[in-house]
């Protein structure tokens, strides 16, 4: 089963990436079929597993603070700021639907 | 000192005893990376800073008050470590020109022991490769593919078709850190170990590649690929070395929280002279399909060695071996897609000029920032992190993952205590060979028989241990229980002392050698 043009667009919206072109396509259906495999495995009252350190407790520091007002080193690094601020284009502001925007999907 | 004599006990003697100060050391070491710049290694070349951190040493030794056994090494660091003040880009055009605002706490510690950092080192872009030939300042070359010893076994071609085209890469991600430690332009460096990324190319640039256990040094300031698998790697000349860097580097650190909070105790490697004790693994399924008769053959040496020397050695099975790589691929490009969110051009990085909304801009930054590997793997991460597929593939992973993990817990309880395997499937390819298949298909090749450590979290580490008939490195690798980093070392050390694996014989560093030509001529291990 190829992944459909609705997924795809759906990808290019969640992820923000884009396809590119038809190996960019090609590529997620041979990682898919790659996946696959994975059901060969029979999994039956397994637990998944999220961290291999499972079996200890994550080390909570105090809630008190110890570094920061270190502004204007963060700020340097962005290309656009206003006083302190990261300036953002305008949000809410959802990319265009498949048939509006410039995307190798659109031939499809 | 030789540049050659590449052991920090050595080199540490000499700098005390003023044999040869930092300074000379630094110098060395810059003007050896200017002349194997065709290597590729270095992105970044700090020398200002690196002299002035080796002036600052030498004062040290003047007062008679080195800061330890690192004080005036020169070292590289793999450039997916925040540096401040120097760049750091993870060969991507996302982080061009990026200049993190505080070290990564392996680079403060090691800074904190007088360390001289000589650079950063290149690698596949994001650490997302088995190459280091996918990052945007080129791929990284194989020291020995200049080697004296890779010359003389390389069929003669026409003048026209020298070694401009016969080239072998490094292996990777961290190639351009194995490639600085081989090449002698540093005495350590460091990487980082996802899928193999340090022990791979530590096989095939001849160099010894430890994968600490995860948790055991931070990763605070290693930017992130796959955060339940992620450590940094440890690259030296020899096995002693791997061990004072662990020694330095180990230990909870409060700014990562998935550091392990038990007291780390620095260890010198023993010499062990008696394995009658010792029970050697030997798991069936790591004979891959793939596997070079050579590095067969010098893996069941390797067994041998271990048997006539009185250790038991045993085949074990770990049943799910296969599909680890499969459920790797899956969970990495899962944590990836989630780990690549953080570039959007807004505080850091490239951004793009595209201004009409924030997801459009967004958007544009990461089509103009990432490489295809990159987007490849966000994009099918986040196909199995989709609703329909989360528990089909995400989950079912984790849950792979989990037998997986239990299938070394039951060799190692079935009284096993370390497992020796190959590292890589064959000896390094011609760069031109290696292209031809897709960074994917690559790396699920090549990362299969290191993969399974990191799904495990358990201590590895590749310990070069012969030449091929095509002249080039081939490394073995050695698996422990967790945590258990100097039973892991003191079998590797014994391991490299049996195999005497020969010395590179490079012209660039014959130049810059003051010293006398090394050779180490006991019988070598093929």
């Amino acid at each position: 089963q190829r992944v459909s043009v609705e997924v795809l667009d759906h990808l290019e919206h969640l992820a923000l990436v884009d396809f590119r072109d038809s190996e960019g396509v090609e590529r997620l259906q041979k990682a898919i079929q790659f996946a696959d495999q994975l059901h060969e495995v029979n999994t039956d009252g397994v637990e998944p597993m999220d961290s291999v350190l499972e079996d200890r407790c994550l080390y909570l520091r105090e809630d008190n603070v110890t570094e920061g007002n270190c502004t204007k080193e963060l700020l340097e690094n962005a290309r656009e700021k206003v006083e302190e601020y990261f300036v953002a284009p305008p949000g809410n502001i959802p990319l265009p639907k498949l048939e509006e925007r410039e995307t190798f999907l659109q031939g499809s | 000192a030789a540049l050659k004599d590449g052991l920090f006990s050595q080199v540490s003697a000499a700098l005390k005893e003023g044999r040869v100060t930092p300074t000379e050391l630094c110098h060395r070491c810059l003007a050896l990376i200017k002349s194997t710049k065709f290597l590729n290694a270095y992105i970044t070349v700090a020398e200002e800073t690196a002299l002035k951190q080796a002036e600052e040493s030498e004062e040290r030794y003047k007062r008679g008050q080195p800061l330890g056994i690192l004080d005036g090494i020169p070292i590289a660091v793999k450039d997916n470590f925040s540096t401040a003040g120097i760049e750091t880009t993870c060969a991507s055009n996302m982080l061009k020109g990026y200049i993190s605002p505080y070290n990564a706490t392996v680079v403060q510690k090691l800074l904190d022991q007088g360390a001289v950092l000589l650079g950063k080192t290149n690698l596949d872009e994001f650490a997302m490769g088995s190459g280091s030939t996918d990052g945007v300042f080129g791929p990284v070359r194989n020291p020995w593919s200049y080697s004296k010893q890779y010359k003389e076994k390389s069929v003669p071609k026409s003048h026209s078709e020298d070694e401009e085209s016969n080239w072998v890469i490094t292996g990777g991600s961290s190639g351009g850190s194995a490639a600085a430690v081989s090449s002698f332009t540093c005495f350590a460096a460091l990487g980082s170990d996802t899928g193999g990324s340090t022990r791979n190319p530590a096989a095939h640039c001849g160099v010894v590649g430890l994968k600490p256990t995860y948790g055991l040094i931070s990763r605070h300031g290693l930017i992130p690929l796959v955060n339940s698998m992620d450590v940094p790697g440890i690259l030296t000349r020899c096995v002693d070395d791997a061990a004072v860097l662990l020694g330095s580097l180990a230990g909870h650190d409060p700014k990562d929280s998935t550091t392990i909070q038990d007291d780390f105790r620095p260890f010198e490697v023993p010499n062990l002279t008696d394995v009658s004790k010792l029970s050697i693994g030997i798991p069936k399924e790591y004979h891959a399909p793939g596997l070079s008769s050579e590095i067969l053959a010098l893996w069941s040496k390797a067994a041998d060695l271990f048997k006539n020397a009185g250790a038991k050695v045993v085949e074990v099975s770990l049943p799910h071996t296969r599909y680890s790589i499969v459920c790797y691929h899956v969970l990495c490009t899962a944590e990836v897609a989630s780990n690549m969110a953080r570039f959007d051009g807004l505080e850091y990085g490239h951004r793009s000029d595209m201004k009409d909304s924030t997801e459009s801009m967004y958007a544009a930054t990461r089509r103009e920032g990432f490489n295809d590997v990159v987007r490849g793997r966000i994009l099918s991460g986040n196909y199995f992190l989709l609703k329909q597929n989360y528990e089909k593939y995400f989950v079912k992973a984790q849950k792979v993952r989990r037998l997986i993990a239990n299938d070394f817990v039951k060799v190692f309880r079935s009284g096993v205590d370390i497992l020796l395997t190959p590292t890589t499937l064959s000896d390094a390819a011609p760069y031109t060979e290696f292209i031809q298949e897709d960074n994917r298909t690559r790396s699920a090749q090549d990362d299969i028989l290191t993969q399974a450590a990191n799904m495990a979290g358990l201590p590895a580490i590749s310990v070069p241990t012969a030449l091929s008939e095509r002249g080039l490195p081939v490394g073995l690798q050695f698996i422990g229980r967790s945590f258990q980093e100097k039973q892991l070392l003191t079998v590797a050390k014994w391991f490299e002392k049996q195999v005497q694996f020969p010395v590179i014989q490079l012209e660039e560093v014959k130049r810059h050698d003051n010293g006398v030509f090394q050779h180490q001529k006991s019988a070598s291990f093929s």
